[in-house]
This record gives structure tokens, sequence and C-alpha cells, in this order.
């Protein structure tokens, strides 16, 4: 049952954010502008790595290794040379991030069935970059490898009797093409929640009390839970708008899949927006001015970014990161929200996190609603 | 009308080591207009929020209305009206809107009500503007009616005429008289010492202390150690110089084109006359005048 | 000669005339008040004497030079304290002053005794090490008045100076403001209190970008001499009814214990004899009537009632 004081507090509030159009466009644009930012900068895909060859061979059968190196995406064939002193340059440079050496003798002792070494090298300055294109290198280079070990069996005819003994089959599931914005999206979603709502129920709570209407709304018959409820609320609405949005521009856009439910997600978003509000109304009963507030802000959004999974995987921080990496709530929704929407998972695979982002979201409230008195003192 | 509207006894309140509010004791008696008269940071706005519970006192008793101010804090706000002295009014509201809001927030529902309040303040013509593009004059009155709504039966007026011109605030003051008529009690507090003289009764305030508090013309008569007079004398600002030090003199300023005296009950005229000449300057004017509340604050804060 | 001469001073804002053709000339050794309601141009008048806005119209000069043709030497004559001047909070006392002398451009040798000379002026030597966060309101409006004249101007203009300060402090303050009256220095302030102009040795009222009125205090009260009564007695509500129902009272404001009455010039006597007589067919007790001298509140405000002199 909503009582009269609070649906007046609401429509105020309404007022408000619509009299102020340039907030809320920027409210609207942020997380958009953010998706793409992400989707297409902070990508780990490895592709079109500038390849470097200097083949002092030169002969069909080591073309058709530098083309095996071609024919995946991961390279590109930016520079044939003729030294390997050019080749040295080219990589020191930056202008290539590998290369690959053939020796002389290639083709003819791959002929004759002997082992060669083909040397690879690998710019190592951006290591996230380095491991997969190293991984690359080594699979093309075995794939090749077994291609001439049939072909020289087939010449002994040996063929018919030649079944490789073992094939592993790589299947990379809900991210079959290993895309980045189906990692980013869900991430997006969960980091915009947060921030939105944090940022937002904070400064206009604190803009109240800068402008000293605060003062005045504290002496009405208002109850501190109506203050507090009439201010969320439509702050919780721009978070789900905001949301609906991501997951539009998420899913049409960047393809990002919605395999689970759909009701689900949003009632666990709530579920994790409370312990968001909390944050923000806990800030906003600590903070004088509205740029104390978001300072207040940034400063717990830094952990929830590193600490929460969002960029970095946890299972390779330090196990002392990794403790305080439970506290962050962003680090159990982020396990949720890309359960539902990569793996479509239903609730029951997902009650730790449910319980954990509850207990969050309750500590925070009760915290912060404790703190938020109709007193000034 | 037995009951006092607000009265405390012994109200202090401290910030850590500073105190604020220092064992005030006074009465507001039910229709009254009283006023609460200090310069900025004397304890006036820390006396009232204790008394709309806003912050709790440290020692002493206050009661308005009949309610404790510690432990029956909902019940005096839902009956008081407040005007901070910020004016707390949302620039992005409409005059109408906000308004609206705070009829909302203290659950008043008929719009006559609300009408009742545009007319009185005589806010029709503005009623759908920004309360941002309101000029000073009439966020003030736009203010009080929003403080006036729910119909209180005290009001509580924290510098509402702080920053506004003497016209608009003789204008204002025409409406709190309008109130009163209706039998509201008002309470307000000012630092401009001629201001004080609209209310029935005034307390001055300094430092924390209540010095005094009575009706002006009592104050006047009773805070006065002396004589107030109006002095002209050529060239002025020597007259002034010999003033100062003339026997009986308490207190010489620049008034003007003239100076204020004041004195020790037993100086005459021919006294200040005779202390004037005797340096050489023209007297054209010594005459005894009525003291102003400037004139009584200076001289209870000298005590 | 004077030291501020400001002729026909015109300045609009897309359509609103701020200020219309003001003219003022204040001598050295006087202290002028403009006073007026709000948006009535103080504020813009003072920026125009202080060189902080151009004017559309007119000019100014300050001990002889023209703001328009000569800034530096015309400035260096002014000194101006704005309504919310800048302190430092995390500076002290002295390395404000030191800021404010050396954008003056005070030569280094300079800048130390006079910054001493002018903190003892203003009284507050002994503060020079305190960080001007920790000063109380009056000592840093001393601070601010001690930043406006390290210079040595024979030019002062205050926009509005002592508002809610404590009249001990503001007490202090004019004591300073004389002395420098005394050196021959030429002050202009501005203020919305009527307690404060009334102790300037000139006051103007503005009105919607013009002068309507100039002169000493007592030549103002003196329009309304003999025009306003007192009023006391009880109720006091049926007292205030009776007046405003006789033909020569032009106007009635309400005190906390007494009311002031406006009447027509040259009708003390009849008005009074009157109310006397009206009070008592109502019941009324009327303790007194007398006549007392106008303030120039009842000046202004009649003013701005377009009420003729008499």
């Amino acid at each position: 049952m909503i009582s009269d004081r609070l649906r007046s507090l609401i429509r105020k509030e309404f007022i408000q954010i619509a009299r102020d159009p340039r907030t809320l466009y920027i409210t609207f644009a942020i997380p958009v502008i953010q998706l793409f930012l992400l989707g297409y900068t902070a990508t780990t895909d490895v592709r079109n790595v500038p390849l470097v060859v200097f083949d002092q061979d030169r002969s069909p059968t080591s073309r058709r290794l530098v083309d095996a190196y071609r024919a995946a995406d991961y390279f590109r064939l930016a520079y044939d040379v003729g030294s390997e002193k050019e080749l040295r340059e080219l990589i020191d440079r930056g202008d290539a991030r590998a290369g690959l050496l053939i020796p002389p003798d290639y083709s003819e002792r791959v002929l004759e069935g002997e082992q060669v070494a083909v040397a690879f090298v690998l710019d190592g300055s951006d290591p996230n970059v380095a491991s997969t294109t190293l991984a690359a290198a080594e699979l093309i280079g075995k794939a090749h490898s077994t291609d001439l070990m049939v072909e020289r069996l087939m010449r002994q005819g040996l063929a018919e009797a030649f079944d490789p003994p073992l094939e592993v089959r790589i299947r990379v599931w809900y991210n079959p093409d290993m895309e980045s914005a189906f990692f980013m999206v869900p991430a997006l979603i969960g980091m915009i929640l947060q921030l939105l709502t944090s940022m937002l129920t904070a400064t206009a709570i604190v803009r109240e009390r800068e402008r000293g209407t605060i003062e005045q709304l504290i002496v009405t018959p208002i109850r501190s839970w109506e203050l507090i409820v009439g201010k969320l609320t439509p702050y919780v609405l721009i978070a789900f708008f905001d949301m609906l949005e991501v997951l539009v521009v998420g899913t049409f856009w960047f393809g990002v899949p919605i395999r689970g439910s759909l009701g689900l997600l949003l009632a666990l978003s709530a579920l994790f927006l409370t312990g968001s509000l909390g944050i923000g109304l806990f800030i906003s009963t600590m903070a004088k001015t509205q740029q104390e507030a978001i300072m207040l802000v940034y400063f717990t959004m830094l952990p929830t970014i590193f600490l929460s999974g969002f960029f970095f995987p946890l299972a390779a921080m330090p196990p002392v990161l990794q403790a305080i990496s439970y506290l962050i709530p962003l680090r159990y929704f982020l396990i949720i929200i890309r359960s539902v929407l990569l793996k479509g998972v239903g609730a029951s695979s997902l009650q730790q996190e449910i319980i954990a982002l509850a207990i969050f979201g309750l500590v925070m409230m009760t915290a912060a609603a404790l703190r938020f008195r109709k007193r000034l003192d | 009308m037995a009951e006092p509207a607000v009265w405390t006894r012994d109200l202090t309140k401290r910030f850590g080591d500073f105190t604020a509010v220092d064992r005030v004791s006074f009465e507001v008696r039910a229709g009254e207009i009283v006023g609460y008269l200090g310069p900025n940071g004397s304890g006036k706005t820390t006396t009232i929020r204790m008394l709309l519970g806003l912050l709790r006192p440290s020692a002493g008793e206050a009661s308005v209305l009949g309610y404790d101010v510690r432990r029956e804090t909902e019940r005096i706000r839902a009956r008081v009206g407040y005007m901070s002295q910020k004016f707390a009014l949302y620039d992005e509201l409409s005059a109408w809107e906000n308004l609206t809001f705070y009829a909302g927030v203290y659950g008043v529902k008929d719009t006559a009500a609300l009408q009742r309040a545009v007319d009185l303040v005589g806010l029709a013509q503005v009623k759908d503007e920004r309360a941002a593009a309101l000029p000073i004059g009439w966020r003030q009155r736009l203010a009080l009616a929003t403080a006036i709504v729910h119909r209180p039966t005290l009001l509580i007026l924290d510098e509402p005429t702080s920053g506004v011109d003497p016209v608009a605030r003789r204008a204002f003051w025409d409406l709190i008289y309008a109130l009163a008529d209706e039998g509201v009690t008002a309470f307000v507090t000012t630092h401009y010492m001629d201001e004080a003289e609209y209310c029935n009764r005034v307390g001055v305030m300094r430092r924390g202390r209540l010095l005094a508090m009575d009706t002006p013309t009592a104050l006047k008569r009773m805070a006065l150690p002396g004589l107030a007079w109006d002095v002209r004398a050529e060239p002025l600002l020597e007259a002034l110089e010999v003033l100062e030090g003339a026997p009986g003199v308490l207190r010489a300023g620049l008034a003007g084109d003239h100076l204020r005296a004041i004195t020790s009950r037993g100086v005459r005229a021919s006294d200040l006359r005779r202390a004037l000449r005797g340096r050489g300057l023209q007297v054209r004017l010594v005459a005894k005048v009525e003291p102003t509340l400037e004139d009584v604050f200076l001289a209870l804060a000298a005590d | 000669m004077a030291l501020i001469e400001a002729e026909n001073l015109t300045k609009s804002f897309g359509n609103v005339l701020a200020v219309d053709g003001l003219s003022l000339h204040v001598e050295g050794g006087e202290i002028y008040a403009l006073v007026g309601p709000d948006g009535a141009g103080k504020t813009t008048t003072m920026r125009l004497l202080c060189g902080a806005m151009e004017p559309d119209q007119g000019r100014v000069r300050l001990a002889g030079y023209d703001l328009a043709r000569e800034p530096d030497r015309a400035r260096n004559e002014l000194g101006y304290l704005p309504q919310r001047f800048s302190l430092y909070g995390e500076l002290t006392v002295l390395e404000n002053l030191r800021f404010f002398a050396e954008v003056r451009g005070l030569p280094r040798d300079q800048w130390l005794p006079r910054s001493k000379e002018i903190l003892e002026f203003v009284g507050l030597a002994e503060f020079v090490d305190r960080r001007a966060e920790a000063l109380s309101g009056g000592m840093k409006q001393k601070l601010g008045l001690a930043a406006a004249l390290v210079h040595h101007p024979r030019v002062l203009l205050l926009d509005e100076p002592t508002g809610g300060v404590d009249p001990v402090t503001r007490q202090g303050f004019w004591q300073l403001v004389i002395r420098l009256l005394r050196q021959g220095v030429a002050v202009v302030i501005s203020t919305p209190y009527m307690d404060e102009a009334s102790r300037c040795t000139r006051v103007g009222f503005m009105n919607a970008g013009r002068l309507l009125m100039e002169g000493t205090p007592t030549e103002i009260a003196s329009r309304l001499a003999g025009r306003v009564l007192a009023v006391t007695g009880s109720p006091w509500r049926v007292l205030e009814q009776i007046a405003r129902q006789d033909p020569e009272v032009e106007d009635v404001r309400a005190f906390g214990d007494r009311l002031h009455l406006r009447l027509r010039p040259g009708s003390g006597r009849r008005v009074a004899r009157r109310l006397r007589r009206a009070a008592r067919r109502a019941g009324a007790d009327l303790e007194g009537v007398r006549a007392v001298d106008p303030g120039l509140a009842d000046v202004f405000l009649a003013a701005l009632e377009g009420v003729p002199d008499g």
C-alpha cells in the first residue's frame, strides 16, 4: 500500500528528474557508450596478429607452412623479409608481433622424413596477447605437422592402416566463438546497475541536504522509511530501464544470447539492487556535499570492478584478494547474470550466490536505515 | 490560554567543547509574536532545531504545544509550521508543485487549503513559475505558504527575511500579522535589529546566552544603563573624538551626518555642549532621543 | 575634489535597464550609502564603479583617473570589498594578505611592512599566523578590509559589509571606517539595512536603476517631519482599524507594541484628536499618541508608493 505522503514524494522526485533532462540523457547514454567502448576495446580476443616471415627455403613446402599460419585468422602476414636482422627490427619496433623463421633446408628435410625445427618468435610484452598467440602458434604448427605425417604415410601406402590414436576435439561451450562481448555485456549490466543506483541515490539525498530541503522534510510527519523508499523508487526504475537498454543493445548488436529466464534475471537484479541502494543510502548519510558523495561512490566502485571478476579472473588472484572478493556483491551477481544469460541455468544452480546477495542487501539496508535518522545531529 | 506554546528551561546544546546554546529559559504564550534577536552564530538556529527535534538537547527541558521535544517529536512536527533559513524549495518545481508536494507530505488533500495559502501570501500570479525563477521576495512568500499548508497553530521562522529587501520585508511582516489574527503563534529569529521592533516581545541572544526577553519598549527602558543623545557638531569626526573621551559618555558613534552617544543617567545636555565647545567645536544640536534596539543590544552585550 | 565621480552611468542586460542615468559624487572623508530594494541596481552600480563591468554609457573617474582610459591608475586608487570576498581558508592571515598585496603589484620589499601596518590598523596583528578559516566572522571581515586596503587606496567600495554581524563587531568595523574617513578616503557602501544607511554621511535611495533621492539622513528624514505618529494602547486591532479609517492617515504600520501612522502633511493635531474621540466611542484604550522622528525606512517606503513630499 502506498501512502499519500509516499506518492507525493515519488511524484516530486519524478518531476525533478524530468525537469533536468540533461542528467537524464546522460543517465541513459552512458551505459550504451560504455557498452560499445568495452565491447570493442576491452577485447581479449586475439586476431590479425602481424606476422613477419623469414623464409630461407622458399619452396612450395615452406609456402604451405606459411599458408597454414595465414589460414587461421589469428595471424596476418604483414612482412616477408630476407634476413634475420630485418625480422628482429620489425618485432623490436612493434610493427610485427610474431616472427616465423624457416630454415634453408626445410623442404629437403621434410621430404626426407626428418624432424625439422622451425623457429617462432613472439613479442611477450602484452602477456594476454602473447599467451593466446603462443597457443595458436603451437596448435597450427602441430596440426600442420600431423598433416605432413599423414601425407608421408600415404606416400608409403600405409594410409589405410593409419588412424590417429587420439583426436582431441575442443568445443567451447556457452561462448563458442569466445567473443568478448558475451563476457562483457552481462558484466557491464551488473556494473551499471550498481554504479548508477548508488551514485543517483547518494547524490539525490545529499542534494536535499545541500539545498537545505532535507531539514524541511524532516519536520514534516513523513516517516523515515517513506523518505527512503520515496527517494529510491525513481532511481530503481531508472536503473532497470538502463539494464534493459544494455540488454537490448547487447542482444541485437553484439548478439549476446538470453538463454535463461528473463523474469529470473530481473528478480535477481532487484535483489542485487537492494545492496547497491543500501550503499548509496549509506554514503548519503556520511557525505555533506554531492562532490563528497561522488568520490565515495567511486571509492566503492574500485574494488568492485577489480575484485568482482569483471575484467580479471578471480582464480588468478592472490588468496587475500580472493578472500576480500567474497565481500563484493558484484562478484555474485556476475556469476548469476553470466549464468542466466549465457548458460540459461535456473535459480537452483545459483543458490549460494542468491543467499550471499540477500545477506549483503539486508545488512547494507539495515546499516543505512539505522544511520538515516530524522535528525540533524 | 493556560498552556504556553513554547517553554524551555535551561535548554543547552553543546557541540564538543563549544556551547552553542547555554541554559536558555523562556516562554512563548499562545497568540504572541516573539522575536529571537541575535547576530549570526549566536545560537538562534540551534535553539529552533532543538524545539523541532532536529537536534537533541544536551541538557535542560523544552516543550512545544505541550509536547516534550525529546520524546514527542513527531507530534510537534505535525502541528508546527517551519520555515528554515534557506527557504526549502525545489527549484525544478513550480510554485504550485512545491505547495502540492508539501501538502501531500503533510497529508493535506484538500486543494481549497492550498488555494487559501496561495491567496493569503498572494502567490496567484506566479503559481506556475519555477521556484528557481522567482525573485527572493517571492521565494520567501512561497516558503511561508509551504509552511502553512497544514494549518499549524505555531509558526517557527528561522531568519525568514534574511537577504530580503526592506519593502518585501515589510510586506512579509504584514503576512505574519494576518496569520496572528487567525490565532497563530509565531516565533521568529532575526539578526535585523530594526526588525525586532515588529514583535510583541523580543529575546536578545548573544554567544548562546539569552540576555533578556521583553517588549521592545520595556527593553529600551530597562536594559539601557543611561541616556541616548543625538549630537550635531562641526567638524564631525573631531567631535566624535571629543565625545568618546568626555566624562559620563559610555559610547559614541557616527550616525550619518551627526553623532549618537549613550551616557550615564546623570549627564545633561549642557555637559556635552561644554565638553565640545571646550575643544573649539561648533555645536549645533544636543538632543535626548529614543534608544534603538541596537543600543539595547550593545548595552546588554557589554555586561 | 570628489574622489568618486560617476556621470550618467547606464547599463542594461538585454531588455532590462539595470542602471539608468545614474550620477554620483563622493568626496574624501564622506561615506555614501546606496540603499534600495532587491534588483534596484545597487550591485550593478558597485560593479560599474569598480570597473568589473563596463557601462553602456557614462563614465567613472576615481581620484581623477578615468576608469575607461586609465584603468590601471584608477584601479590603483581603488579598494573593493565584495559581499563574499574570497579569502583562502588554508592560508594564514599574513599569507592571504601577501597574496592580495602581490596581486596588487606591491613590490617585494614593501608588502611585508605594509601588511604589518594594515593588520595593526584592523587589529589583527596578533593573528598573523592563524589560518583564515579559523578566524571568527568579524575577524574575517577585518581581514577582507585589510586586503582591500593593502595598497593605500583613496577610494573604498564596500558591498553589503556587515550583514548578520554581531553589533559589537559591527561597532568595531565602523570605528575602522571612521578612521579611514579621517584620512580622507571616500567610501561607498551598498546595503539593504536602513540602520546601516542611517550611519552614513549621505544616502542615495535606488529603485529600478535610478537614484530616487539623495541627501544626508537628516535631510531625507525631514521630508516626512511631523508626519509620523506612534500610537500605543489596546486592543491594538481596534486601534488599527480606527486609524485606517481616518481620512488623513495614509498608511498604518503595525509594530510589536505600537502602530506607526503616516499622515497627510500638517494634519498631526487633527488626526490625534479624531483618534482619541474614535477610540473612546469604540471602548478602546488609547494610551499614547505622539509624533516620532521618521526613519529612513518610512521615507523610502513612502517614496516607493509615490507619495509626494510635504
